[in-house]
């Protein structure tokens, strides 16, 4: 019968199923012996000839369990019940390919994260745990043996971002011999460190050790900088990603700049820095963000230009020594080819203006961590001296609060990591420049990871004074004299118990991270996602936290979540180490999940065309029929489920392994478990 | 008694048109003659069950059986002239997937005879209703009994050829009875048992002459309030023409004539349900991603289920709708 | 087994968002009941309204479809047309006379094993308050005497 009343072939595989134990994980809720031996007696018919339960399927004797079966029992079809196939898919796939299987005749079902991790009742769990196997037996007979798809690696990469995990992994890449393309929006690379005055725990100065990369990087002939630039686009998938950048145009002839700086100081335009300076300072409408830039060209702020403004000016381009100014240059666009991409796009900063009981903002002597950053840089603004608004006052008290927009219902639920050390970094350096008296206000203090907590105690003994509590209030209104002329910390006081007024002069808001204002929209640029929070998910949250989900695609620092400096740039060389590795296999093999057009079967309604976003179906004009370019096919299975006439087919998910799986899954029904 | 092949037809849950379709094949029906022996065909000649009966088994060569199983009647014919017959076809869309008189499949029993013997158009004053068997002095005499759904052919009984259309073309009609002759005289092979014959692997759409271009619905119209572009495709205009997942055969005369196709040659090849290759296609052109516009658009198909499923009800996954058995069964 | 209907439902998830909060509510060993039997898919944008009939016509109580957030696709944007085909086929099988609770479709990052298992708890709440369903196919399940016509009244 064709499309009438399917029922059941007999089927004459030879199937194996194999029940892991997981230890206790399945065991201890499931009974595994009886589920393999109902599978090899109650599956009989649909051709299960052996089941089998053992303590670690995973391990090497569990796999050599299955390969002596396959030939010694001439299994054509293993069904291994056990983990997700996230997990050990490829394992047992490689056991039944080790024993001249077709890696794709076999069906891993998990009855550990689907079944006995989830579910208490045991004999609801067994009862679950045959229906699954059931329906991986159903839907293995239908499985045919695939090919994995080769295809060569293209060697270059690009790395995103330019921030310290961007830098390490291009420089890792760079130096092991390969081109990397390093993208970074700004006009320089360097990221949020650049900012920073100095980092904990070790109080190293940032710029000193960060400028040297960044010089590095460069100079580096392996590495093509394309700086005032962002991705548009990424097509095609692992190994060959085409990707289109545009290149903003700076105004300025690369080629001609020697980086003198003239255009700079001869440009009467001066503009609040919101970017490099946190608003608190200026820089001129042509710039450099700061003295170290890398490259040292300067870009031009078009909307704030007196000559794009009015029509007249050009002073820079009047002292220009090399005439290097054009300011007719256009964005360009450029396509490149790449085989990895290293994503580190970094974080924002919390807005504190959120907060709104913490007054910043509204409050003038209320700073972020960032703008003291900045107040405490010796380049910086003030050229490192810790002052009040006014530009001159040195603060007397200093109340630095811990966890704003984090761990917070109200705004991040997540801890930003780095905010408690930032917090005493801060206390640190306010003690020293200052002598002020400072209080940490923290929820709980989090200094774990190597030489933290020394840095903890060392604060401690400065005198630096610790106030356990959210502070609920920062205020200048003052109800005591003493509070006249101050802010106002407002805390309960947990460890004392009591409800504290503390007025200070100066309060440093230790904000938290947050994902890119643009991070989601980044994310679907790269075929990614992003978690409730907005950080980008990385492959396996333990295993792999370098890898994303899209194969090819690799994550590095503040982009998968908040971290510190070490941990950022250990993650931008791990991702150095699976480019790199990937480049070496010269061509990867791609799983075969792909779609295909019977062309007898296709009528040409082009219902499907407008489907795929990879834009793998095209209209044949002259045949009347669509068709899957097989490269840009994903495997998502969309126009499969669309085609009206039941022309396109998917292999690993097609109709047929479907449906069987369902009627499978449906032979058992909970209210009647069969106990074997 | 002839040495001809022996050929029967019957007429289960069905409008007739199907052996009207046979007689349009004009004088081919001379070819037919003189190559069968027409044993059973209560519509053309006089004939009877007992006859019928009395046949040895597998003695018919090919039996065209039209109409769906509605009654315990249909459901013995058709066990019957299975029995009988080496070739068993589901002739028409009633034996294939149930057609129009399947859509009884979205009522009960009881609602459906309510409404044929308790409407306005009845004239019933004593709201009397059909008895299945009563008692003479002869002795008890019945009359079939409606079994509680339209059942496909195949749904009963085995088929070895479906051949499907509302009613199949008659130049369809004509290609296999050709066919069925050059088998006869060893000139050519029957296509494998479960084929479906008389009607082309693709759908509609093959067959279709409108210019078609990739496609985004915004709205969905009814064919008499619109202002058709004669030369474009149908769907694409708005229309929700079922061509794209009906089976080719008919040379797309419908769309050809300016009316959407409806259906009536049922799923292409492969197909285990017709309504929800309709359903997908249909969902997957819209042009909208927001829940509210979505829903918008899809009130321009005001009875999806009698718009995906006007032919196919009986022969789809789910076969009935629930009002049909629920009531029963409770 | 208790006394209470213990439904069986049918879940879809798609491989890279649901399946994986499924995975992450058992690598966190957050319980939910055990009547969800899922079924995987690349993408949510695989799902054809065929599966769901079958589920239904198996003898499933409920069917539940899951994919990744809108504006979340792996495939970027497949499970908008998801979303589209379950509209469309829910106002189907309306009008086949299926409660409308019986079929849902709800959206679970990677990242949410807490909600996938949460929603899974609702929704087998909400099938044990609809019943079982069984659908019939009823020529089968019903001897053709049980609906006898009615007598002629005298």
């Amino acid at each position: 019968m064709t499309q009438h009343g399917e029922t059941n072939p007999k089927s004459e595989e030879r199937i194996g199923v194999y029940v892991c134990h997981c230890g206790t994980n399945i065991a201890g809720v499931v009974d595994v012996q009886g589920v393999a031996e109902w599978a090899a007696s109650q599956l009989e018919h649909r051709g299960v000839v052996i089941g089998r339960d053992y303590k670690f399927m995973c391990s090497s004797l569990g796999q050599e369990l299955i390969e002596k079966d396959i030939k010694e029992l001439g299994l054509t079809r293993v069904v291994v019940a056990a983990c997700s196939p996230h997990l050990h898919e490829a394992t047992f796939r490689t056991a039944c390919k080790n024993a001249g299987l077709n890696p794709y005749l076999c069906e891993l079902v998990s009855i550990r994260e689907q079944v006995s991790w989830v579910h208490t009742d045991k004999a609801m769990a067994t009862a679950k745990s045959k229906a699954m196997i059931s329906g991986g037996v159903e839907r293995v007979i239908r499985h045919a043996p695939l090919e994995p798809l080769r295809v060569p690696i293209h060697p270059d990469t690009m790395v995103v971002g330019g921030g310290i995990a961007g830098i390490q992994s291009a420089l890792e890449i760079a130096d092991a011999g390969y081109h990397v393309y390093l993208v970074e929006r700004e006009p320089s690379i360097g990221g949020h460190m650049a900012q920073f005055d100095k980092t904990f725990p070790t109080l190293d100065c940032s710029a000193c050790i960060l400028t040297p990369k960044m010089v590095q990087v460069g100079t580096h002939p392996n590495i093509t900088m394309l700086t005032w630039s962002e991705v548009e686009k990424v097509d095609g998938f692992v190994g060959n990603f085409t990707v289109t950048v545009r290149k903003k145009a700076r105004k300025i002839i690369e080629e001609l700049c020697t980086g003198c700086g003239i255009c700079q100081e001869k440009c009467p335009k001066k503009v609040i820095d919101d970017v490099y300076e946190a608003g608190l300072g200026y820089r001129k409408a042509v710039y450099t963000p700061f003295p170290q830039a890398v490259p040292k060209y300067p870009v031009m702020d078009v909307p704030n230009c007196t000559y794009f403004e009015k029509g007249t000016c050009k002073a820079c381009e009047k002292f220009c020594p090399t005439n290097a100014i054009d300011f007719k240059q256009q964005d360009e666009i450029l396509t490149l080819q790449v085989g990895a991409i290293v994503l580190a796009t970094g974080y924002d900063l919390f807005d504190a203006r959120r907060v709104t009981n913490y007054g910043y903002g509204r409050l003038p002597n209320v700073f972020t961590s960032l703008e003291f950053e900045r107040l405490s840089n010796a380049a910086g603004p003030t050229n490192g001296n810790i002052v009040l608004r006014d530009g001159k006052t040195t603060p007397k008290s200093v109340g630095i609060v811990h966890c704003v927009g984090s761990r917070d219902r109200n705004f991040n639920n997540y801890c930003s990591v780095i905010c408690c050390m930032q917090g005493l970094k801060f206390a640190h350096l306010v003690h020293e420049r200052t002598g002020a008296i400072v209080y940490n206000f923290y929820i709980d203090m989090r200094t774990a990871y190597k030489a933290y907590d020394e840095f903890y105690q060392r604060v401690l003994e400065e005198g630096t004074l610790f106030v356990r509590g959210k502070v609920a209030e920062i205020t200048d209104v003052a109800r005591r004299p003493d509070e006249d002329g101050h802010l106002i910390v407002q805390v309960e006081d947990t460890l004392a118990s009591k409800q504290r007024r503390i007025p200070v002069d100066m309060v440093i808001l230790s904000t938290g991270l947050q994902p890119r204002y643009d991070a989601k929209e980044t994310a679907k640029r790269f075929g990614l996602s992003c978690s409730a929070d907005g950080w980008f998910i990385e492959k396996h949250p333990k295993l792999d936290p370098i890898s994303t989900m899209t194969e090819g695609i690799y994550i590095a620092g503040c982009v998968q979540g908040p971290k510190d400096i070490p941990s950022s740039v250990a993650q931008g060389a791990a991702a150095a180490a699976r480019v790199l590795g990937k480049i070496q296999q010269r061509e990867i093999s791609i799983e075969p999940v792909r779609a295909s057009v019977n062309q007898d079967q296709c009528s040409g309604c082009r219902i499907c065309n407008n489907l795929c976003p990879y834009n793998a179906i095209s209209f044949v004009e002259d045949r009347a029929v669509s068709q899957v370019n097989a490269a840009l096919c994903q495997g998502c299975g969309t126009c499969v489920a669309a085609c009206p006439a039941g022309a396109i087919s998917g292999t690993a998910f097609s109709n047929a392994q479907i449906l069987a799986q369902i009627e499978g899954l449906m032979m058992l029904n909970l209210e009647e478990p069969v106990t074997a | 008694m002839s040495d001809k092949p022996k050929f029967a037809m019957y007429w289960a849950a069905s409008c007739g048109g199907c052996e009207i379709a046979v007689l349009n094949i004009n004088e081919k029906i001379l070819d037919f003659d003189a190559n069968f022996e027409v044993v059973f065909w209560p519509v053309a000649m006089d004939a009877k069950y007992k006859d019928v009966e009395a046949m040895e088994d597998g003695s018919i060569l090919l039996t065209l059986f039209n109409g769906g199983i509605r009654t315990d009647e249909n459901e013995h014919i058709a066990k019957l002239l299975r029995r009988k017959s080496k070739l068993l076809v589901a002739f028409g869309s009633c034996a294939n997937e149930g057609c129009v008189p399947g859509l009884a499949n979205f009522s009960s029993i009881k609602d459906m005879v309510d409404t044929a013997y308790s409407t306005v158009s009845t004239d019933n004053p004593g709201n009397i209703r059909p008895l299945t068997s009563y008692d003479m002095p002869e002795g008890t005499i019945h009359i079939p009994t409606l079994n509680p759904t339209l059942k496909t052919l195949d749904q009963v009984v085995d088929v070895d050829y479906y051949m499907p259309g509302c009613p199949p073309e008659s130049h369809q009609i004509a290609a296999v009875i050709d066919l069925v002759i050059q088998v006869l005289q060893g000139k050519a092979e029957l296509p494998p048992k479960g084929s479906v014959i008389g009607a082309g692997p693709s759908t509609v759409c093959d067959e279709c002459q409108r210019s078609r271009n990739v496609k985004t619905i915004t709205s969905f119209k009814r064919i008499m309030m619109t202002e058709i572009d004669p030369d474009l495709c149908l769907l694409e205009q708005g229309i929700p023409c079922n061509g794209p997942a009906t089976r080719s055969g008919c040379n797309a005369r419908c769309p050809t004539a300016g009316a959407q196709c409806i259906g009536c040659y049922g799923p292409a090849e492969g197909v285990v349900d017709y309504g929800a290759r309709l359903i997908s296609a249909f969902a997957s052109v819209i042009d909208a991603t927001d829940p509210n516009e979505i829903d918008r658009i899809l009130d321009g198909i005001p009875d999806p289920a009698g718009q995906f499923y006007r032919f196919n009800l009986a022969g789809s996954l789910l076969r009935s709708s629930k009002s049909a058995w629920e009531k029963e069964k409770a | 087994m208790t006394d209470k209907f213990e439904p069986t439902i049918i879940g879809f998830t798609c491989n890279w968002c649901s399946y994986r909060a499924a995975d992450l509510a058992g690598t966190a060993r957050i319980k939910y009941p055990p009547n969800v039997r899922l079924v995987r898919l690349m993408c949510s944008g695989r799902l054809d309204p065929t599966f769901v009939f079958k589920a239904l016509s198996s003898g499933a109580d409920g069917v539940i479809i899951t994919g990744c957030h809108p504006g979340e696709c792996h495939y970027l944007e497949q499970n908008y047309k998801a979303l589209r085909r379950f509209q469309l086929m829910k106002r189907t099988l309306v009008g086949l006379g299926l409660e409308p609770g019986r079929v849902k479709l709800i959206w679970a990052s990677a990242a949410e094993g807490a909600k996938f298992a949460s929603e899974i708890n609702t929704f087998v709440e909400e099938i044990r308050a609809l019943g079982p369903l069984h659908w019939g196919i009823p020529s089968d399940a019903l001897p053709v005497s049980s609906v006898a016509l009615e007598e002629v009244p005298a």
